[in-house]
């Protein structure tokens, strides 16, 4: 009970704290007033992602660890489901999931070379070299590099919030990894929230219409002028200056677009709307962290370019 | 039966729930009490036990697989686990008059009010291939034409756990329940081939989930 109290008095614990009234009052509102299924389940869904996020990433690094791991996991699996596979390409997608306990041992441990190599170097390699001794030719190319592009997207990305998360404090009592965690999700998760109403209310231009005929070039702007402010407002969960700032808003209003596009391109290949039913009214995992697959590595990298 | 109960709370359920995840649809339609019979396609070991996991813990130990004899209880180690972790309906392959009845076993079950599981493609197929139906299903049906029968279609299981593979790796499994049918009075073959259609028509549903 005393590390959730403590926490509450942080910076990413007020922040959170907000947020969490927040939600608090819309659910109060949908039930007081006007709601729908489907809104009513969006909110639901909502106290569970962040109760889960404080709960499994917040408090404790080593528990973020095993959580940021569990997340890779799940995605990677609901990947795996959905792309085609031979009966051969069974052993190294074994050995895809095995490599998601030595990238987050990494991460945890801090050990940055191993933890930016192990997936785009030694993975890489070893996927191949385990499928000479199988010996199936027919499909290797596409096959395998399915299984590392499933690796680098949703182990890979996603592995460099839990680096992130291990980032010590530049000054006494200055932002850590947790508050640059919080930073990015929040402002990720508002992105897309961002671009939905901002496209609901204004929205004319079909921006990419061929892959995704609900995003709109007003939604985008929309949300990207409004991300961009809001980098600047929450910027003290970080050690940025006020143009670092708004660039990192920049970064993650365009990386989150992005991210949620190029996951819709592999489900339009795949032939699925949903990726999976885990969090109702949410689609699946892989509908929840497209947009982090991008946002998490471009900024990870812009931080610890300027500041590690 | 409290070691069935055991085996399937500390093994099974969180396997088939946690590390592989299952995609249900139709769970209105699965049978809480006996009589019924579940007829699914069949493409791994999985498929027993993923089915098995779906029925709340007080119905399991009425449900009851049924499996051939010359492999469930081949040995010892076999008899056992089929016995007491599963509890098989034995069903011998190949008839010897001294037997009896081969499916004297199963009447019997039925009589109980047990919820048998059957696969009546006979054993194991390729992944995604759904091979022709036995007659024997359509047997029963005629000689208990008051016991629901309900369609089932499993996907992904056979990717997990492949007919002759010892490597278990995770995918998603897609389960989807259709409504219980009772015997028409048709002949054994045309019964037979629409319970075979009734679970292409739900494997469809499943391939083509948008």
């Amino acid at each position: 009970m005393d590390i959730v109290i403590e926490f509450f008095l942080t910076k990413s614990g007020i922040v959170l704290a907000l947020i969490l009234v927040l939600l608090l009052m819309s659910t109060l509102a949908i039930y007081l007033r006007w709601s729908t299924p489907e809104l009513k389940q969006r909110i639901i869904s909502w106290w569970y992602i962040i109760i889960l996020f404080i709960l499994g990433i917040m408090l404790n690094s080593t528990v973020a660890m095993i959580f940021f791991a569990l997340l890779s996991y799940l995605a990677l699996k609901e990947y795996f489901t959905l792309i085609p596979t031979r009966r051969t390409d069974r052993r190294i997608i074994f050995y895809a999931y095995l490599s998601i306990v030595a990238q987050y041992f990494f991460a945890g441990i801090g050990w940055y070379e191993m933890f930016i190599i192990w997936i785009p170097v030694y993975l890489f390699l070893l996927l191949p070299f385990r499928q000479i001794f199988i010996g199936e030719t027919k499909g290797f190319l596409e096959n395998t590099a399915r299984v590392q592009w499933g690796l680098m997207m949703f182990v890979f990305s996603i592995s460099h919030l839990a680096y992130m998360l291990t980032l010590p404090a530049l000054e006494a009592g200055g932002s850590s990894g947790r508050e640059f965690v919080l930073y990015v999700v929040l402002l990720t998760a508002l992105n897309d929230i961002l671009q939905y109403i901002w496209g609901k209310s204004l929205g004319k231009h079909k921006i990419i219409p061929k892959v995704s005929p609900n995003k709109t070039v007003e939604g985008f702007l929309g949300a990207f002028v409004t991300i961009i402010f809001l980098a600047w407002v929450f910027s003290f969960l970080t050690p940025f200056l006020w143009y670092e700032a708004l660039l990192a808003g920049v970064i993650i209003s365009g990386g989150g677009f992005v991210g949620d596009i190029v996951i819709s391109m592999v489900k339009r290949d795949i032939g699925v709307k949903d990726t999976g039913n885990l969090l109702r009214g949410h689609g699946g995992i892989l509908d929840r962290i497209d947009s982090l697959v991008y946002t998490a590595p471009l900024f990870f990298h812009y931080l610890f370019y300027l500041y590690y | 039966m409290w070691l069935k109960k055991l085996f399937f709370i500390l093994f099974i359920r969180p396997l088939v729930l946690l590390v592989t995840g299952i995609h249900i649809k139709g769970r209105e339609h699965l049978p809480l009490d006996g009589s019924a019979i579940l007829v699914a396609n069949h493409n791994s070991h999985l498929d027993t036990l993923v089915i098995m996991s779906l029925f709340p813990l007080k119905t399991l130990k009425k449900v009851r697989p049924i499996g051939a004899y010359d492999y469930f209880f081949k040995n010892s180690i076999m008899r056992w686990i089929s016995t007491h972790l599963i509890d098989v309906i034995a069903l011998r392959r190949k008839v010897s008059k001294d037997d009896g009845h081969p499916f004297e076993a199963i009447y019997s079950a039925i009589d109980d009010g047990d919820i048998l599981l059957l696969f009546p493609e006979g054993s194991r197929g390729e992944p995604e291939e759904i091979q022709p139906f036995k007659t024997g299903i359509a047997h029963i049906a005629q000689k208990y034409p008051n016991t629901p029968i309900i369609p089932l279609y499993i996907h992904g299981a056979g990717k997990v756990l492949p007919k002759g593979e010892a490597l278990f790796v995770p995918f998603i499994i897609d389960v989807n329940i259709g409504e219980a049918i009772l015997y028409d009075g048709s002949e054994k073959e045309v019964y037979t081939e629409n319970l075979y259609q009734r679970i292409v028509a739900l494997e469809k549903e499943v391939k083509n989930r948008e």
